[in-house]
């Protein structure tokens, strides 16, 4: 145990200033001790020899590297929440939640209704004890999750969601997650807890943003659950800098005839990891998850997406795209799992991977672990580059080779951009894609 | 050194479900060396076989390799069987023959005849059999080879190991290791430390090899591993078709069975190799069997070589097998078709590993998982693709069948590409025998149980059609037999 905290002496530091000011014991507190002890134990997933779950994610540049706790370092965090406009999608009629380098930025919060509470945990804590309590931390499991657990360890603070049946379709929140790069070398432990009591609707999108030049580590956990017959539309925006690090968990828990729909856009983290887990644990949930990727330079994006249907007549869709360039490596771990009983499930898991470089890596493992027999069951996997004959094609229409690829690696992300049903989004997204987008620079025709 | 006379014919098989009709023993005095293993067995080993000092050399330092290890077997894949106590194993287990050996079949042990004519592999010649050559394995141990005759004419060598260690040692010396190296995992380097025999054949340079060959592999007595360790080198523009088949008596103890294979095809050359996997799988209760942990990996060394792995996989309690390619010459061309079926209490995780590193190489792979019972399933592979592979195409396609709700199919593929002209493609379900194709079949008067053979085997065919024909009869008969009880 003292091994691993003077492996890790900059975490012990700030740890014990976490909460050391306030004077009452809150039940954030009671969870912070077990998870510290935890994350004692086991440290940051660093093993390479039998270690499946990070199998092609090195996490020792993270684990190797001292990053300061950022809401432990006063600043002014009076950024210009206008000018939060230009790095965050957004619109008047959604309601926003902003953090500013793990601290709550009450003057954001523009738009109030009845039917969706969105507020701090601290505030749900005073308000909804009942429901923090029986929820938070009940499915992001630390015991072998080594940044779950320090995750855990550091909550503070965090976003509450709240939405119930009388919400509306068209309610849209929107959590912001800024690293404002006034902090050099921070970490911030972004948490995020949502619920959809039964028949409720809601969008919501989790923005990761980070303006920080130097490194940064942003290891955030959501949970999201999904009470029967509620509906959750989700996005996850991951917009990290060159030397940021990201390390995204979410879990979800969906019950009886629940829809849960999200859709991940990661995009320019140095190591970045988005850990997925959606648990389908009523009868007739419904679950689609997509997510594109697109890595440049030396850039590394993991995808560690896994479905688990533990009840009968579940549907799922799992389905990423990654654009690889320059030497940089994606990952695509998927996994469904089809328990004992959970009969009748219909589930479909494609990875579909379009290298652009000569350097470029994808690793991809879309796996299927079934326990029921009446069940279909099906992935895909493809990797490859763009199609010569398309690209011919448009080339003798008078297109040039650089905007016929471009044209053709647009289509290409189209499919997971088209599904984002909010405007603004998908403005904003188009935007961002269009900026970073590569054209391909390969020499088709050297293949015989 | 003790001596064993197994008499268990009757003993161990009693209480044991007697429908895996390969499950008799053969009461044959045993050479067998004490349980355990350390330096000095291997030595022993070694010494048995009169092995040069070389082989001597490279047994120990595999053995030195595996201890390193400290008995940490590898355990990422999906199965589960209690710890193997390695020490509590013969590591030697050979039919007691006369002094010298025998020289002809003549003088082989006519109780290993029997025993290998109820196998139904007749190693007496005048009752030529359709043309294939067969090296008998029982416990570790090459019995006999017939038509070596035949084959010497056209340059083919195709004997045990222990021979072709003294008499080609030069070619032993230079291919053992080289695709399948001491070091490669667990298993391997357990193997190259105690491998007591196998097959050897080496195709010379233009030569198409006339018959098939064939080992045939039987693990005999109690409480032994068999480490068997085969080498099949086709030079320049030569081609081979290799069946290998195995089986083993019901015992209640487990059996650890650890093979080795290498292959490798020069410029040209394409080698066939078939499995037709029945070691004893345990009884219904899962009491028993044989844990099959073995490394097969064939390289694909030369310009347009080709290799082609087949396997139907019925039998062992555990089965943990992955037969590779490794794609290094230009053109070359890796193939893996499987058929793995569990039933009762089985378990395997089984696949294939496709490495491409040479230019415009091809690979498929066709894996068809069927699992029944209790039993567990995996298909695990690995299709990578080195950046030096311009060009480089796989295709892959694993189906999996589940009969009845207590069973598990899974797919776990791996896919690594590092080369963007590179296509690969990956296909994959899982599903239940269809109950509109079971309700057209019953409709039109056959019967549940038939209908399901009829179904299985359709969704098998693809993969028994790369069999050659006799396999493929008897491939398709195994699996009905291992199937029966579990439909209808």
């Amino acid at each position: 145990m003292a091994e691993i905290s003077s492996k890790y002496p900059q975490y012990t530091h700030d740890y014990h200033l976490v909460g050391s000011d306030k004077t009452e014991t809150t039940l954030l507190e009671e969870m912070r001790q077990p998870a510290w002890t935890v994350f004692n134990n086991i440290g940051l997933p660093t093993a390479r020899r039998g270690n499946e779950k990070w199998k092609y994610t090195d996490v020792r540049p993270i684990a190797n590297k001292t990053f300061v706790y950022a809401p432990n370092v006063s600043i002014d965090r009076g950024l210009e929440l206008k000018s939060l406009e230009n790095f965050t999608p957004n619109s008047d009629d959604w309601i926003n939640l902003v953090f500013i380098d793990g601290v709550y930025q009450p003057r954001a919060n523009k738009k109030i209704l009845d039917s969706v509470e969105v507020s701090t945990l601290h505030e749900a804590l005073e308000n909804h004890e009942e429901l923090v309590k029986k929820y938070l931390g009940r499915e992001a499991d630390y015991s072998e999750d080594g940044f779950t657990a320090l995750n855990t360890a550091f909550i503070e603070d965090g976003a509450f969601v709240l939405a119930s049946e009388s919400s509306e379709e068209n309610t849209v929140v929107n959590l912001v997650f800024l690293t404002s790069g006034q902090v050099s070398d921070c970490v911030t432990y972004p948490r995020v807890l949502l619920i959809a009591q039964p028949g409720s609707h809601l969008s919501v999108i989790e923005n990761y943003v980070s303006l920080c030049e130097s490194s940064s580590l942003t290891n955030s956990v959501t949970e999201i659950y999904v009470e029967e017959n509620a509906t959750i539309k989700h996005y996850r925006i991951c917009l990290e800098k060159a030397h940021g690090f990201h390390v995204g968990v979410s879990r979800v828990c969906q019950e009886a005839d629940s829809t849960f729909i999200s859709a991940s856009f990661a995009l320019g983290a140095a190591i970045g990891r988005n850990d997925f887990h959606v648990l389908l644990d009523g009868e007739g949930a419904n679950c689609e998850l997509s997510g594109l990727y697109l890595t440049l330079n030396d850039q590394h994006q993991d995808n560690f997406i896994s479905i688990d249907h533990a009840k009968p007549n579940g549907t799922s869709r799992l389905f990423y795209k990654g654009i690889l360039d320059g030497s940089s490596k994606a990952v695509f771990g998927g996994n469904v799992i089809v328990r004992k009983n959970a009969q009748k499930t219909d589930a479909q898991q494609t990875d579909k991977n379009l290298l652009l470089s000569d350097s470029a890596e994808i690793d991809s493992k879309p796996s299927l672990l079934i326990y029921a027999d009446d069940v279909v069951c099906g992935h895909g996997a493809t990797a490859g580059h763009i199609d010569e004959d398309t690209l011919f094609y448009m080339r003798s229409r008078g297109l040039d080779a650089e905007t016929a690829s471009r044209i053709l690696i647009h289509a290409f992300a189209a499919e997971i951009l088209d599904k984002v049903d909010l405007l603004p989004l998908g403005e904003f997204l188009n935007n961002i894609y269009d900026e970073y987008i590569p054209s391909a620079t390969l020499s088709f025709g050297s293949v015989q | 050194m003790s001596t064993q006379k197994i008499i268990s014919r009757n003993t161990s098989s009693d209480d044991l479900a007697s429908d895996y009709k390969w499950g008799f023993t053969i009461d044959i005095e045993e050479d067998a060396a004490p349980k355990g293993l350390n330096e000095d067995i291997v030595r022993l080993i070694s010494a048995k076989k009169e092995e040069p000092e070389w082989l001597l050399e490279w047994r120990l330092k595999a053995f030195r390799h595996w201890m390193r290890q400290n008995f940490e077997e590898p355990s990422w894949a999906h199965l589960s069987h209690p710890v193997i106590d390695f020490q509590d194993i013969h590591y030697y287990a050979a039919p007691k023959t006369k002094e010298d050996g025998p020289k002809s079949l003549d003088e082989v042990d006519p109780e290993l005849i029997e025993a290998f004519n109820k196998l139904g592999i007749p190693l007496d010649e005048q009752k030529k059999m359709t043309g294939v050559a067969v090296d008998a394995v029982l416990d570790s141990v090459s019995v006999a080879t017939t038509y070596q005759d035949m084959l010497e004419k056209s340059g083919i060598i195709f004997c045990s190991m222990s021979e072709a260690v003294k008499n080609h040692p030069e070619l032993v010396r230079k291919y053992l290791g080289s695709v399948v190296p001491y070091t490669d995992n667990f298993y391997a380097s357990l193997n190259s430390a105690v491998f007591s025999d196998g097959s050897f054949a080496y195709i010379p340079k233009g030569v198409r090899c006339p018959i098939e060959l064939m080992t045939y592999f039987r693990i005999n007595a109690e409480e032994s591993g068999q480490f068997e360790r085969t080498l099949i080198v086709a030079e320049e523009a030569s081609y081979v078709s290799y069946l290998e088949g195995c089986t083993a008596p019901m015992r209640k103890s487990t059996q650890l069975h650890a093979a080795v294979v290498e292959l490798i095809a020069l410029d040209d050359a394409e080698i066939k190799y078939s499995t037709l996997q029945n070691w004893f799988p345990g009884d219904k209760e899962g009491v028993g069997g044989v844990y099959n942990f073995v490394t097969k990996r064939g390289k694909a060394a030369g310009r347009n070589s080709k290799i082609s792995w087949t396997q139907v996989e019925t039998g062992s309690a555990i089965t943990w097998k992955y037969p590779s390619v490794v794609l290094q010459g230009d053109n070359s061309v890796g193939e893996f078709y499987s058929v793995a079926l569990v039933n009762n209490y089985q378990q395997a995780d089984t696949g294939t590993k496709m490495i491409h590193i040479g230019k415009n190489t091809k690979s498929t792979i066709v894996a068809k998982g069927i699992s029944a019972g209790k039993a567990e399933n995996t298909y695990r592979g690995l299709v990578k693709i080195n950046a030096s592979a311009n060009g480089a195409k796989n295709f892959t396609q694993c189906d999996s069948l589940l009969i009845g709700d207590q069973c598990g199919a899974h797919t776990v593929p791996y896919i690594e590409v590092k080369n963007p002209t590179a296509q690969m493609e990956h296909e994959a379900t899982t599903s239940k025998v269809s109950d509109d194709q079971l309700f057209y079949c019953q409709q039109r008067g056959i019967g549940v149980e038939d209908a399901h053979y009829m179904i299985i085997n359709g969704f098998c065919r693809g993969i028994f059609q790369e069999l050659p024909f006799e396999f493929a009869m008897e491939a398709s008969q195994l699996l009905k037999v291992s199937l029966e009880g579990t439909v209808g």
